[in-house]
């Protein structure tokens, strides 16, 4: 706790000379120079990348990983335990090798085959698809997030339908239902507030996730980094602090700034979890939610 | 008959839909299956690029010898194996007994307002990002001793370390059977004796599966080395100087042009991952037999999920 | 009930030996059908495996319509592992197999063109312990399988729902409180609830395993009135091991032992005039 609050201090005196020259605007702000003389930082670009790949590394992972504790649940234990053994070793893999994964293997791949054709068809119709790709992009980077979260996430669902009593299935079947009517009916509410808990863990890890996204996302800097399509790059907060944390003079308020990211990045962390918490709390007193 | 005519109008009133509802089960049971696919392809290609690239690298000399001049294709990454080792024995050192420690006291005597406060903020601590670990680090040990360090860079680690051994400690302790205690409260032990000879004897299992996992899960941290060991191409100097170590050595070929490079990153890769798989192998098939890991029961209970 | 189970089981084994020694157990007394009966469902020579394990042995056995069948024995004899046979339950059991044939209005049960869920539709299960969805209402709960089933609109529903909760006893009690959560109900309701839900797919044969052996006295006897009542509706299997309620709710016994079919007859007969010896003393409580 003590290390905590001192973290906190550290981190606040640390980032002090920026959050004293800029205020408010060090938040709000979108510019971001480092050039000295012409310094001007502002967080705002980077939040929102961070909060964009996060929220569609959720919007992609999720669903995936539910559906793979759904496969593993179903399965005999012949089938199911190894391929939960090798999904929960695939959490072990480093970040930084699945952004190695990202940069060499996937993203040509993914450029041919999901960026180009997305953009050819729809690019001019949808913003979204706008942007010429080139795979270092918020989609790249948020799939390859998606792709580590998928571990997490799906053993702790599958660990939380497992937990659904026998009897309740037995519930559903004897009226007749089919498998995926028998997660509907009996799996999916007695295990929501799990599933709820388990995407959390997801997000967590995606909000301070460094290194894969750092190395795919485009590092673009200042007003630049707010995504203008799914194909543009863009910048997190942490990848920020990653690329340019050593090479800032300690003497200007380029590193000052960086440290006020953190904080920033510190600050978002834990509001989303505190406010997830709360949700998954209030989901659990029986009637309340759906 | 009354009753019967009724409840014959009640069955007309049913739909005859099993079929479609067999095909929508059929179509679940496909995306379900689909879902899987899309996961482990991935998962499958990472390894096996890591595996054939890697290879490609692997030679005495790469394993052994300092990095070449920049783009040259020679030399190895000696120094990145030589400092991972260095820093996650530090971090075990700063980490594994004050983690051991926070976990007793949950375990054994958590059960007042503080242990609760304790345990709240060894979780939120365990949801930091760990970038911000190591500019947390970066202030306290590398503004104070001057210079990027292994010390600052385990410091960092250990931060991570703490409370995953704290709670799969206290986790692991909480299994062992009331009896145990009470046997050896009847033998006349102190508490102290009571927690040190026998619950931490019987749950040492777990404590070491902790340990282990821990040690997978920091040794292939980069964000927060950034900041504190800097990296190097040098041998290990000494704990005070900058050190080089796997990850970031990976991050740092990654950023350059070069094919040989690029070979050295899947190389270090390949040497990284050998070195975390095998050791979460052997401590899934060797130590917990089969059983949940201790991993996942805290994040089962903390995803709120009911016992 | 652990003790006196145990005890139980140990004076069975005891009376087992004993029989197998005199050879009567080895040869169980199969009644054959009755061909010109007309039963609603027929199991003949159904045998489980339970992991390798037999735990049903060569039975065979026919349920008329609007009667109300018991299956009694010690712990352990194979009467809910048969009884699950009746519904197909042991398909989601990894490792149990089922050998035999099984009939529903002469169709077979297990034959491989048919999915399970058309004989579903058709038998309804009450479980030992009552299992309503915890997060539905007690309305939700009664109309679930009737939302499988296609039924949307409101009227029928409501008036479904009523029905069952009826036919169950259980309408009195819940009719101004359906939105409620199903787990704010008593035990005893909880697992009136699920026979009402079991009931309102308006089932042909339902099988109940066990109903009230979790319950206090007054909720057993107004599940035994529901069971009484549902007769003239249906045809009931209903496994117990509590001989007085066979005796009060049952027109046939049969008596399971060790995994055989012991004896299969009217139920008054079964308790005055056992022909085998393994029922008589089970019947009259002196086993061993």
């Amino acid at each position: 706790m003590a290390v905590i609050a001192l973290m906190v201090y550290e981190l606040a005196m640390g980032s002090a000379p920026a959050l004293a020259e800029y205020g408010l605007d060090f938040v709000v702000g979108t510019d971001w120079n480092a050039v000295e003389g012409r310094e001007s930082f502002g967080v705002l670009p980077y939040l929102v990348g961070t909060l964009i790949t996060a929220a569609l590394a959720m919007a992609i992972g999720v669903p995936l990983s539910i559906g793979i504790a759904m496969f593993i649940t179903d399965s005999p234990a012949r089938i199911g335990r190894p391929l939960g053994f090798v999904v929960e070793l695939l959490a072990a893999v480093p970040s930084v090798i699945y952004g190695l994964w990202g940069l060499y293997v996937f993203r040509g791949l993914f450029v041919e085959w999901v960026e180009r054709p997305l953009h050819d068809a729809l690019g001019a119709d949808i913003w979204l698809f706008s942007a010429a790709p080139f795979g270092l992009d918020v989609l790249t980077a948020s799939t390859v997030l998606a792709i580590m979260i998928v571990p997490t996430v799906s053993s702790v669902s599958r660990e939380v339908m497992a937990a659904v009593p026998q009897q309740q299935r037995e519930a559903a079947f004897m009226l007749g239902a089919t498998r995926w009517e028998m997660f509907r009916l009996a799996i999916f509410p007695h295990s929501r507030t799990g599933l709820a808990g388990a995407a959390i863990l997801g997000l967590g890890r995606a909000v301070g996730e460094t290194m894969a996204v750092t190395m795919l996302i485009g590092n673009a800097k200042g007003a630049s980094a707010i995504p203008s399509s799914l194909f543009s790059p863009s910048q997190t907060m942490s990848s920020i602090i990653a690329n340019e944390f050593v090479e800032a003079s300690p003497a200007s308020l380029h590193l000052p700034a960086l440290i006020g990211v953190g904080l920033v990045l510190l600050a978002t962390a834990v509001s989303i979890n505190i406010v997830a918490h709360l949700l998954v709390r209030r989901m659990r007193v029986p009637g309340g939610g759906a | 008959m009354d009753t019967a005519r009724r409840r014959a109008r009640y069955r007309a009133l049913f739909r005859q839909n099993v079929p479609r509802r067999l095909a929508v089960d059929r179509v679940m049971r496909g995306v379900v299956l689909a879902c899987v696919i899309v996961a482990i392809v991935p998962l499958g290609s990472i390894l096996a690029e890591v595996i054939a690239n890697g290879a490609q690298a692997i030679s005495i000399e790469f394993l052994t010898a300092a990095p070449g001049a920049v783009g040259s294709g020679e030399g190895g990454v000696g120094p990145a194996i030589q400092g991972t080792l260095v820093i996650v024995g530090l971090t075990c050192l700063l980490g594994v007994p004050v983690g051991i420690m926070a976990g007793i006291y949950l375990a054994e005597y958590g059960r007042g307002r503080l242990a609760g406060a304790v345990r709240f903020f060894t979780d939120v601590f365990m949801e930091f990002p760990s970038i911000v670990m190591g500019i947390f680090a970066f202030f306290v040990v590398v503004l104070v001793l001057g210079h990027f360090s292994a010390w600052a860079g385990a410091f960092a680690l250990s931060l991570i370390m703490f409370p995953i051994i704290a709670r799969t400690t206290e986790e692991s302790m909480r299994l062992v059977q009331h009896t145990y205690r009470e046997a050896g409260m009847a033998l006349g032990l102190k508490k102290w004796a009571v927690t040190v000879r026998i619950v931490m004897a019987a749950a040492r299992g777990g404590l070491v599966t902790g340990i282990l996992l821990s040690v997978s899960r920091v040794a292939g941290e980069t964000a927060p080395l950034i900041m504190t060991i800097l990296g190097s191409s040098q041998f290990f100097g000494g704990f005070g100087g900058p050190v080089d170590a796997l990850p970031l050595r990976i991050w740092r070929l990654s950023l350059l042009p070069y094919d040989s490079a690029q070979l050295y990153g899947w190389g270090s890769a390949l040497v990284l991952i050998t070195m975390i798989l095998v050791v979460n192998v052997c401590v899934r098939y060797a130590l917990m037999g089969g059983r949940a890991s201790p991993l996942g029961m805290l994040a089962r209970r903390r995803a709120g999920a009911r016992p | 009930m652990s003790a006196a189970g145990a005890a139980l089981e140990a004076a069975g084994a005891a009376a087992g030996a004993e029989a197998q020694a005199s050879g009567e157990v080895q040869e169980p007394p199969a009644p054959a059908l009755d061909a010109g009966a007309g039963y609603k469902m027929t199991a003949e020579g159904v045998s489980v495996l339970y992991s390798g394990k037999e735990a049903v042995r060569n039975v065979t056995m026919g349920f008329k319509e609007r009667s109300v069948t018991a299956l009694i024995g010690p712990s352990g004899c194979g009467k809910t592992t048969f009884l699950r046979c009746l519904n197909r339950m042991h398909d989601m059991t990894p490792g149990a197999v089922v050998t035999g044939r099984i009939t529903l209005d002469g169709v077979d049960l297990y034959s491989r063109d048919v999915d399970p869920i058309y004989h579903r539709r058709k038998v309804g299960m009450v479980f030992q312990k009552p299992n309503p969805f915890p997060t539905m209402s007690v309305y939700d709960n009664v109309v679930a399988g009737l939302r499988l089933n296609g039924v949307r609109d409101r009227r029928a529903l409501d008036e479904i729902a009523e029905d069952s909760l009826r036919m169950a006893f259980l309408w009195d009690e819940v009719s101004d409180s359906l939105s409620k959560p199903a787990v704010e109900l008593s035990g005893g309701q909880q697992q009136r609830l699920c026979i009402a839900r079991a009931l309102a797919i308006q089932p042909e044969v339902l099988l109940m395993d066990e109903p009230a052996s979790a319950l206090d006295p007054i909720a057993t006897q107004k599940i035994e009135e529901a069971i009484v009542d549902l007769k003239r509706e249906l045809a009931v299997i209903i496994v117990t091991h509590n001989m007085q309620q066979a005796v009060r709710i049952s027109d046939y016994t049969g008596f399971m032992y060790m995994g055989d079919l012991i004896e299969f007859r009217d139920t008054r007969k079964l308790f005055t005039d056992p022909r085998h010896r393994l029922t008589e003393q089970y019947v009259k409580g002196t086993f061993g």
